[in-house]
């Protein structure tokens, strides 16, 4: 479950006819493998047809897309979406279908045994936290956020080096958005594949991305780089709005207590305690509404590691 | 009691109730359900049959089309409107110079008449795949053929049996005008009855009500043949 793919935007454009204004204008962008890569941006930006083009779904005018060096356009259409995951905000489970046939779709594409589809799929289930079980069922019978888990599932089942996610929470209600968008991260950190996720939603850009595309109106790449980078050095000022007057704040939630140097600890400081992965922005919050100027940082076990300023927040900006 | 009635032929030799032709004679129906009425029923039966499955069989592939290619759709559909526009009996003396008194004549008209039921059903079904169900099955490479066969059509079963299901329970009601080519099928008694000249009503009454059995007993098959085809849609699902 290692595999994953680098995906290359070389000078993509794409128009669609009858439209002054290009869909995906010029676009490059190099997304290594393994990165999960965000491309995030106001409705026109062309973030959903910039992802459709990697499998495909949409054609593009001119420029190419590489994926591990090699043209999109050199594999066969059917060949190159079975070796590529796809979740979408709808998510398209077929309905007709056990959640288990559901998932073992490109599986029997490929041909594999009944018995080994059947292992896959009880494997995928569980991996995104549903139940072997659940094999059995039709997609009518789970919740949204349930059947979006299946989308995952199926999207994950033949071990595709690249996965493309359209919005796939945005019709969630927040908690299970949230659940997901937490799981999803881990889940990247044990399958490590390569994901481009489209959303317009900066807040969940930020949260998931190692990397953040921002397409502005028109298809243009506005800035590509680090959630803490972009939120450090906005480009231009339609970046600046986008991300947002608090941006300073958001950076501070990127990062937690366990990431930064802490000041030695007097034994008998009675500043408010927190624990490691305490994020800087929560930390900053808490002194502002305790009134203190410094918290004391302790590990899971209460043994005290150190303790965190408020200016230290500022100089970490 | 009344006294002897008229000496008609398919009243028999029959009891009071028959030869003063009451309401409904238990006794005639008894007597002539091995001659006349149950051969009538099992005849009806298979012109339907018959019918319904030529017509799908000439439907089907023509609702393929249709949905590969969507101009064909408004043509096809008017077509098989049109047909079944045409009245029967009219159809018959058109059609028999040509298929003679035959049960191929009462067909061809039967036929014509499913192809409206069957038809846009079948073409409303496999149009019936919601978009990101389709979407989603090309994003994952299933081939064309394969998102029909695989994800059109079995979507499409619950509108397929709606449309025969429509389609059988009206042929075995109109399947009762093939008595004016031939004498088969429950139209026959009834058409024997109505000849006479006062027509006898038990063999009206049973040949009608048998073909209002037959047809909500093929309604009944059909709600069973969903169920076991279409699973998924039991549980929230329409």
């Amino acid at each position: 479950m290692s595999r994953a793919a680098e995906i290359v935007f070389d000078h993509v454009t794409r128009r669609y006819p009858g439209r002054q204004v290009a869909a995906v204008d010029d676009l490059s962008l190099v997304i290594p493998a393994g990165a999960f890569c965000v491309l995030v941006g106001p409705s026109g930006g062309g973030k959903t047809t910039a992802l459709k083009m990697v499998n495909r779904l949409v054609p593009y005018d001119a420029g190419d897309i590489r994926i591990d060096g090699r043209s999109i356009r050199d594999i066969p259409v059917v060949e190159l979406r079975r070796e590529i995951g796809y979740v979408i905000q709808q998510i398209g489970l077929f309905p007709h279908m056990t959640i288990g046939d559901n998932v073992g779709t490109v599986p029997k594409l490929l041909g594999w045994p009944k018995q080994r589809i059947r292992e896959r799929s009880a494997e995928l289930l569980e991996l995104v936290g549903l139940e072997a079980a659940d094999a059995a069922r039709y997609p009518a019978e789970l919740s949204g956020g349930q059947r979006q888990r299946v989308g995952l599932a199926r999207a994950l089942a033949a071990d595709p080096p690249l996965l493309l996610m359209d919005e796939p929470f945005g019709a969630l209600d927040p908690i299970t958005r949230l659940r997901l968008q937490t799981e999803l991260r881990r889940l990247h950190r044990e399958v490590g594949k390569t994901v481009i996720f489209v959303t317009h939603d900066i807040d969940e850009a930020i949260q998931m991305g190692d990397r953040i595309a921002i397409l502005r109106e028109g298809g243009v790449l506005a800035q590509y780089d680090t959630p803490d980078a972009i939120l450090a050095h906005p480009a231009d000022t339609f970046v600046a709005a986008f991300i947002g007057e608090d941006r300073a704040l958001r950076r501070l939630a990127l990062r937690r207590l366990r990431d930064v140097e802490l000041q030695p600890a007097a034994t008998d400081d009675r500043a408010p305690r927190v624990g490691l992965d305490t994020t800087l922005r929560n930390a900053v919050s808490l002194m502002l509404e305790t009134k203190s100027d410094r918290l004391v940082v302790e590990d899971d076990e209460g043994r005290v590691k150190g303790v965190f300023h408020l200016r230290d927040a500022g100089a970490l900006l | 009691m009344s006294g002897p009635g008229p000496v008609i032929p398919s009243f028999g030799q029959g009891s009071s109730c028959v030869t003063g032709d009451h309401l409904f004679c238990w006794d005639w129906v008894r007597q002539h359900w091995s001659d006349t009425l149950g051969p009538a029923l099992v005849q009806h039966l298979e012109l339907t049959f018959i019918a319904v499955a030529i017509g799908f069989a000439l439907a089907f592939p023509l609702a393929l089309l249709a949905h590969r290619f969507r101009l064909l759709e408004q043509p096809l559909g008017v077509v098989s409107a049109l047909l079944y526009t045409i009245p029967s009996v009219a159809l018959f003396q058109f059609l028999i110079p040509f298929t003679g008194l035959t049960t191929t004549t009462v067909e061809v008209a039967l036929v014509a008449y499913t192809l409206v039921m069957l038809f846009p059903n079948i073409v409303a079904g496999l149009r019936s795949a919601p978009p990101d169900v389709l979407e989603a099955a090309h994003g994952m490479g299933l081939t064309s053929r394969q998102v029909l066969w695989s994800v059109e059509l079995p979507l499409a079963v619950p509108a397929i049996i709606g449309g025969l299901r429509i389609a059988v329970v009206s042929t075995v009601a109109i399947a009762t005008i093939a008595a004016f080519v031939l004498p088969k099928g429950l139209g026959y008694p009834i058409f024997l009855a109505l000849k006479e000249p006062t027509p006898f009503k038990t063999e009206i009454y049973s040949a009608a009500f048998l073909a209002v059995a037959l047809a909500l007993c093929c309604d009944a098959v059909f709600v069973v043949l969903r169920r076991v085809l279409v699973p998924w849609a039991r549980k929230g699902l329409a």
